[in-house]
């Protein structure tokens, strides 16, 4: 269960408001317009950035005032989820052990996880060698291993076509299915919402909205939804 | 003239010309003193001791701007505090503050009479003795830590944010952080910043002027200077300058070599948030090297003002004409650096799609006056002269033309990325539409580069304010400009007037360089 408990971002003229909670194992998607703070809203669950009012709580802990490194949280972003320097095998490896001294038993578990995102046998490739849509699959692996309940993408697929988009999207939900991990999924596109989400959330005018079950809500959108929609569906 | 139509800017040949003009500058004046030369093949003992002097104290100032730099680029970017903005700022103070200004205040500080020999004393010590071999490295470092610092910072601005999120995320931090984030940076730029600091350090002479000198503090630079000047030994000057533009021009090769060197650019935007180094231990080690390197860099400053309010009173009344001679030669000096540099850049980028080669040597040109020194550029210009004309009475010009060729690197790393990138966004449309010459230049390359060239020219102006160097050579007793009338009170021991001077050359190079620089910011309209 992530609770978002009367939760306040205020930074120069922007803030954002948000108070709901998401069940364990729920895929929700966050819709709305660019710079309505949806990333902002990932940050501050991340732990990027800080609140001005409200908590925090992972499964009743109150994670509100711990560094990132401690919350039970992995994220991917658009970009830049690999360091260049190092070969996908570091790359996944590092969601392991941040010292890289990796054990045989852990080398295994890696090849494991590249093999689940579909890239067997790419352990010694470098990030540069990668298309775009196999350097997300070697994050999406990190994420894997590291088996935080709550899993959240920044648009990481967005520069994507739309059959690999659609197959990355898959692949998601496979991963999450595992280990019933919550999805926090930012996007644009309503179609990513409805082939993945349970819920959605809209985030517009400095608010994140409760969740409401994505049918539902495709189905008789609020104004302000169908506004940023455009043509009804 | 189709060739003609599809260029923009004024005539292509125009930097090819400029190419000619300092490549004759740096190299013909060598040629000019060499075939003045005499006796060529005579180096004495003190020569030898002046290389091994130009080396060693450029290696080691060097190696400690470097190494402090490290340390306080890593305090810098990961510690929010209130006055950071300002620091950062500040670090680009050192490299347009007139060297003879900052050595009256590191000789306010660090002297035999500054405030720490004070302490020292009252503690039962002997005071400080800040002239030779330490007290050069000591004002080389004061004025290149800060401009490594700078470097380093825009190397990690180059960093995406999202990689310090990631790094947080997965708990990387202490060495590992340093191995995954840092070092890549690090191993890009510290290889160019390292040859900087050592080119700037070999080609010093006014630093070497004031607190070196003697047998055993003598540079390459000030070798030629004292050769020419109280020897007349044209011989002995050729060959050191040889010495000295093989130095550097194994180091500039070496530098190049070592892969990217960041652009001389004016601001560091935004650095991402950091979360490493979160420990109290850590925090503790930052808060003391930004404390230590704020007192390094600020101390001796405000030594200059304060003393400088002091001696106002006391100048004298040839300060006036003195000043007035330094805006002449800067003013003039800056625009000559301009518009040098514009046309070359344009050049340059004008040659880059299709002749990659001719645009390399252009470039390389561009940045030969860092291997030159200013010394052997005036020495060759006062033969070429001598015959026909009394140097002296050129002095000002010649002055403003050597601080040009000096000035141009640095205006040319600054401008050349403006250039490039208004031709890429907006050449092709330009062309398209039929504009070219100087009206195309004037409606789509200036108000890209604008900012970019106010810059530059404060750069330039400020130097040439501030330059102690080839004027030494040719001035006269009664046509000093401010750095040498300041440089003669100091070695009259007139040190309150001294300090009155320096505060006036502070104020203007200073005042110079922001009013240069704001103009080309000013309505830049982005």
């Amino acid at each position: 269960m992530l609770e978002l408990d009367h939760l306040l971002i205020r930074q120069d003229d922007f803030s954002l408001a948000a108070d709901w909670q998401l069940a364990q194992g729920q895929k929700l998607a966050i819709l709305g317009p660019s710079g309505g703070g949806k990333t902002t809203l990932l940050s501050a669950i991340a732990g990027f950035v800080a609140l001005s009012q409200g908590r925090i709580r992972v499964d009743g802990i109150d994670i509100t005032d711990l560094p990132p490194a401690r919350r039970p949280v992995s994220i991917l972003f658009q970009e830049h989820n690999l360091f260049a320097h190092l070969d996908v095998a570091q790359n996944v490896g590092l969601g392991l052990r941040p010292n890289l001294r990796l054990s045989r038993a852990e080398h295994d578990r890696i090849a494991e996880a590249l093999t689940e995102v579909g890239l067997t046998g790419f352990q010694s490739r470098r990030p540069a060698s990668l298309s775009g849509g196999q350097r997300q699959r070697v994050a999406l692996a990190r994420a894997l291993l590291r088996n935080k309940p709550v899993l959240m993408l920044d648009e990481p697929f967005a520069a994507l076509g739309p059959a690999l988009k659609a197959e990355m999207l898959d692949l998601v939900k496979r991963i999450v299915g595992l280990n019933e991990t919550t999805l926090l999924m930012v996007t644009h596109d309503p179609g990513d919402a409805r082939r993945i989400a349970d819920q959605i959330s809209f985030v517009a005018d400095g608010n994140a909205a409760a969740p409401e079950p994505t049918e539902a809500l495709f189905n008789a959108p609020p104004p302000a939804l169908a506004a940023y929609l455009g043509n009804p569906t | 003239m189709a060739a003609r139509a599809q260029q923009i800017g004024p005539s292509g040949f125009a930097g090819f010309g400029v190419a000619l003009l300092l490549a004759a500058l740096s190299l013909g004046t060598l040629a000019v003193v060499g075939l003045n030369a005499e006796g060529l093949f005579s180096l004495g003992p003190a020569d030898w001791a002046a290389l091994r002097f130009t080396v060693s104290q450029a290696v080691v100032s060097a190696i400690l701007s470097v190494g402090l730099a490290i340390p306080l680029a890593r305090a810098l970017a990961r510690r929010r505090f209130v006055g950071r903005r300002l620091l950062v700022l500040l670090l680009g103070a050192p490299f347009i503050l007139p060297v003879v200004v900052a050595i009256l205040g590191l000789l306010a500080v660090y002297g035999r009479s500054g405030i720490l020999s004070d302490v020292l004393v009252g503690i039962g010590y002997r005071p400080l003795e800040i002239y030779g071999f330490d007290g050069v490295v000591l004002a080389h470092v004061f004025f290149n830590l800060p401009l490594v610092t700078r470097l380093l910072l825009q190397g990690w601005q180059a960093v995406p944010a999202e990689q310090f999120r990631l790094a947080a995320q997965l708990g990387i931090d202490g060495h590992n952080f340093t191995r995954h984030l840092e070092w890549p940076i690090l191993r890009a730029v510290l290889p160019g910043a390292f040859v900087t600091v050592f080119l700037l350090c070999v080609t010093s002479f006014a630093v070497a002027l004031t607190l070196g000198g003697g047998p055993r503090a003598t540079t390459l630079e000030l070798a030629i200077y004292q050769a020419f000047r109280f020897d007349f030994d044209l011989g002995r000057a050729a060959l050191l300058a040889v010495m000295q533009f093989a130095l550097c021009a194994v180091a500039a090769v070496l530098a190049w070599k070592t892969g990217r060197t960041s652009e001389f650019s004016p601001g560091i935007e935004r650095l991402a948030e950091r979360w490493d180094g979160r420990s109290w231990f850590a925090s503790i080690g930052d808060g003391i090297m930004i404390v230590m390197v704020a007192l390094f860099l600020l101390v001796p400053t405000v030594m200059v003002i304060v003393n400088g309010l002091h001696g106002l009173a006391t100048l004298p009344a040839s300060i006036i004409p003195a000043a007035m001679r330094s805006i002449l030669v800067a003013l003039g000096s800056a625009l000559l650096t301009l518009w040098l540099a514009v046309m070359l850049a344009l050049a340059i980028a004008r040659q880059e799609p299709q002749n990659p080669r001719v645009s390399g040597l252009l470039e390389g040109v561009g940045y030969l006056s860092i291997a030159a020194s200013p010394m052997v550029i005036g020495t060759g210009l006062f033969l070429l002269l001598f015959p026909h004309i009394d140097p002296a009475r050129l002095a000002l010009p010649i002055t403003a033309l050597v601080n040009a060729a000096m000035s141009l690197p640095f205006a040319l790393r600054a401008l050349l990325p403006a250039v490039r990138q208004a031709r890429q966004d907006y050449g092709a449309l330009a062309d398209s539409l039929g504009m070219t010459g100087l009206s195309g230049f004037r409606l789509a390359i200036w108000p890209r580069i604008r900012p970019a060239a106010g810059f530059a020219t404060g750069l330039a102006a400020a130097l040439s304010m501030g330059d102690l160097g080839v004027i030494a050579l040719f001035a006269d007793a009664d046509g000093p400009t401010l750095p040498l009338l300041m440089y003669r009170l100091m070695g009259a021991y007139q040190m309150q007037a001294a300090a009155g001077a320096g505060l006036l050359l502070l104020v203007l190079s200073l005042g110079l360089f922001w009013v240069f620089d704001r103009e080309g910011r000013h309505d830049a309209g982005a």
